[in-house]
């Protein structure tokens, strides 16, 4: 024979330690040092570390969130705030990580958590959060903040009183309609005003050869987006809230139409949905050059999107809420609170106080591209950077509109809740039937204990 | 009985090891067990017993009904094709042919990739594109682009199909006739887009199936294969019955490691599709994770675990007696 076997086995004892070596893969926190713009605080000798946990980590969130703990590092020398953000997908990671970290009781000082349930739920609840209630009323922020958000925040204890759990930094606005202008004008179209109405558009823009809807749910929340979209207009705020709260019954026959609604809606999104994320499908409103048909019309998602068009210097996007919807605000945000086992909570206080202040606010938000939570803001100093148009809108909309919790977003539902709603939209995405996606929605509803 | 001091020290070495493994591994399945048994849904411990109403949860669940379909499926398909294309290859390459080795290297390169990267290219070789609709023609990527095929009808990750035995066809009737009526479950099914990722997964894997295949062909001696030749014996003979019987421990190695690749892959999956159309895609690992780490049911993830580790036993176990045997009779 003329190769020697054990040369064969070399090469198989490598290919086996290779494919063992396949199978891991980890998460590495990267401690991203704050900007290094001119005008950076360096640590005090004798400063006390507060360690803050994100996950923003690129483009303009970790700028924003930077440049709020740049003014904080600034003002308050004998305090320094390290960035410790963990990469991955809207937090995902992160919280797998944080998790870790509140079970072992070694907590970072303060950390970023959707307001809301996903707050309140799991780590509200078990016991693992201090209140922020002598913040909330130190600063006025029981004023400055909408009713809608104190409503998200906050949680009764077992007496009946009121508490409150997180700041929120940031809003997003979930119910938005983004449309391709051109498409629209030649068509002689605004934006849909009810989902009726939109039914008849996304019809007349098949029959023109375009897709109306672009959707990319790989990983099926942008299709749940849809759906909480679908029942807010159908049910309209009060009833949606109650939803999560257990007054609205999920068998009704409101709920019935709605879920008809959707089903009709999906027959007009792009086939290739479930291979898309939403950025992708975000993509398909921009013409592939000047004056091409672009190979969608709409797409429906959060204002995040607004971020995705400016990114790829796409100027021809409308927004409107999403049909329906006019007049509510489904909100979602990135919150901070102050865990039980933290070290410095002075200091981390202090730094809860800023992140709600208008002027903190001011700082991060024009480069997140949310809005701020706090009324009172809107008005970054001259030297700063700015709220874009959209931004402007969405303000303005915040400060009349009613505020609904986003289930997709954690501020509605338990994230177990939310998981079981996924996956009734999973099965019924590919094999669409209301009445076994209704039943499914119903039995959540009792699984989690929120119905009887 | 007398303990030699040999064997006194040679206990004392491997002493570390095997407290370690009891520890880590056997102690960790043991409380992983444990927790598949109590309440545990938020994320503060909560050590009530629910005896197993977590498994019974998560068989009620139609979507871990799915999974289990889908590793069944997965398994089936990936084993059997990495198998026959890493026979086909090791024979190709097993003539004597010039720069054998760069073609050995060529087909087993992709195992050195990782999963998260195959995953990630197969995901852009696989999507379909935009199909047709009114007046604009189909704007086909990847695959589609490739060969000109319609996205209308090579739907591939996207695919949300599942081939099963519906009432259309005409064994329906008689299957339900004769009491088998449950085969007729869309449960009972083959996922049109997970044979995407089976795809992605068979590419990686049956170059590492050759190099095994290569070692067993070089094994057997030329003097068997002369004498048959001798008798008379065509190649293909010599193939079906001195070649292939010699191959079958080499065979059954190959099936079990690619075996427990299947039952526990999750990486390919979440790079290419996650849960996929309908959860065509989905994994029990993945629904575990979800589960444990998303939906904080810690005791439901923990079932999960566990079957996942009773379904890789009902593997591993056998294997490792069967080896046991053959050792002791050699």
């Amino acid at each position: 024979m003329k190769l020697p076997s054990r040369r064969i086995l070399a090469v198989i004892s490598i290919a086996a330690l290779v494919a063992s070596a396949c199978s891991s893969s980890t998460a590495t926190p990267s401690s991203a040092a704050s900007a290094g713009a001119a005008g950076t605080c360096t640590k005090q000798a004798g400063a006390t570390d507060i360690e803050a946990v994100s996950w923003w980590t690129t483009g303009g969130e970790s700028s924003g969130f930077n440049a709020i703990i740049n003014k904080f590092n600034c003002d308050n020398p004998t305090y320094f705030v390290s960035n410790s953000a963990i990469a991955g997908g809207a937090g995902s990671v992160a919280q797998a990580a944080l998790q870790n970290r509140v079970l072992a009781g070694t907590p970072p000082d303060t950390f970023q958590v959707h307001m809301g349930h996903e707050l309140l739920d799991t780590y509200v609840t078990p016991g693992y959060m201090d209140n922020l209630d002598d913040l909330y009323t130190a600063n006025g922020w029981t004023t400055q903040f909408p009713k809608g958000v104190l409503d998200i925040v906050s949680a009764k204890d077992s007496s009946g009183a009121t508490h409150y759990y997180s700041v929120p930094l940031d809003i997003h606005r979930a119910n938005v309609l983004w449309f391709n202008k051109t498409v629209f004008s030649s068509n002689n179209m605004t934006a849909p005003k009810t989902w009726a109405e939109f039914l008849t558009d996304a019809a007349t823009l098949k029959g023109k050869g375009i897709t109306p809807l672009a959707v990319g749910d790989n990983g099926i929340w942008a299709s749940g987006m849809l759906l909480e979209d679908v029942l807010l207009a159908q049910l309209g705020a009060d009833k949606f809230d109650g939803l999560w709260t257990g007054t609205t019954d999920w068998a009704s026959a409101d709920v019935t139409t709605a879920l008809t609604t959707f089903q009709q809606v999906l027959t007009f999104v792009n086939t290739d949905h479930s291979a898309l994320t939403w950025d992708q499908a975000a993509d398909y409103l921009i013409p592939a050059s000047a004056g091409a048909q672009p190979k969608a019309a709409m797409t429906i998602m959060g204002d995040w999107a607004a971020g995705e068009f400016d990114n790829k210097k796409f100027a021809d996007y409308g927004y409107a809420a999403a049909p329906g919807t006019d007049g509510v605000y489904q909100a979602l945000a990135d919150s901070f609170g102050l865990p039980k086992a933290a070290k410095q909570k002075t200091g981390v206080k202090l730094f809860l106080t800023l992140l709600g202040s208008a002027a903190g606010q001011d700082i991060f938000n024009p480069y997140k591209g949310s809005i701020p939570a706090n009324t009172q803001a809107g008005n970054p100093p001259a030297d700063q950077k700015q709220y874009s148009t959209y931004q402007k809108w969405a303000m303005g909309q915040w400060k009349t509109d009613t505020i609904v919790p986003s289930m997709e977003h954690g501020a509605a539902a338990a994230p177990k809740w939310k998981g079981e709603i996924e996956t009734a939209v999973t099965a019924f995405v590919a094999t669409p039937d209301v009445p076994t996606l209704q039943t499914a929605l119903a039995a959540a509803c009792k699984d989690v204990t929120v119905c009887k | 009985m007398r303990i030699s001091r040999d064997r006194v020290s040679s206990l004392l070495v491997i002493a570390p090891s095997v407290l370690a493994v009891a520890v880590f591994v056997y102690g960790l399945i043991a409380w992983t067990g444990y927790i598949s048994t109590v309440k545990w849904d938020t994320l503060r411990p909560d050590y009530t017993g629910v005896g197993i109403a977590n498994y019974q949860a998560i068989f009620a669940q139609n979507r871990f009904l799915m999974d289990i379909r889908n590793t069944v499926v997965f398994t089936i398909f990936f084993i059997a094709a990495s198998l026959t294309i890493g026979l086909t290859l090791a024979n190709l390459i097993d003539r004597q042919i010039r720069s054998e080795g760069l073609f050995r290297n060529i087909f087993v390169f992709p195992m050195a990739v990782s999963f998260i990267v195959t995953g990630v290219v197969w995901k852009w070789i696989l999507s379909p594109g935009q199909a047709a609709s009114a007046g604009t023609p189909a704007t086909p990527e990847g695959l589609n682009q490739l060969f000109g095929l319609d996205p209308a009808s090579n739907r591939w990750l996207t695919d949300a199909h599942v081939v099963y035995i519906g009432p259309d066809n005409p064994v329906y009737g008689i299957l339900h006739d004769i009491g088998l009526g449950f085969i007729t479950s869309p449960n009972i099914g083959i996922p049109i887009a997970l044979l995407s990722i089976v795809l992605a997964a068979v590419w990686q894997m049956s170059g590492f199936v050759m190099v095994l295949y290569l070692a067993g062909l070089r094994a057997i001696p030329e003097e068997l294969k002369e004498a048959a030749r001798v008798d008379g014996c065509t190649e293909w003979k010599i193939f079906r019955h001195i070649v292939f019987p010699l191959l079958t421990p080499i065979t059954l190695s190959a099936m079990i490691i690619l075996g427990h690749i299947s039952l526990k892959i999750y990486d390919l999956t979440v790079a290419m599709s996650g849960s996929g159309p309908g959860f065509a895609t989905d994994t029990p690992a993945l629904f575990m994770w979800q589960t444990a780490f998303r939906d904080d049911s810690f005791g439901r993830g923990a079932a999960v675990a566990i079957i996942m580790l009773l379904l890789v036993a009902g593997i591993v176990v056998p294997y490792l007696v069967w080896n046991r045997r053959q050792e002791v009779e050699a």
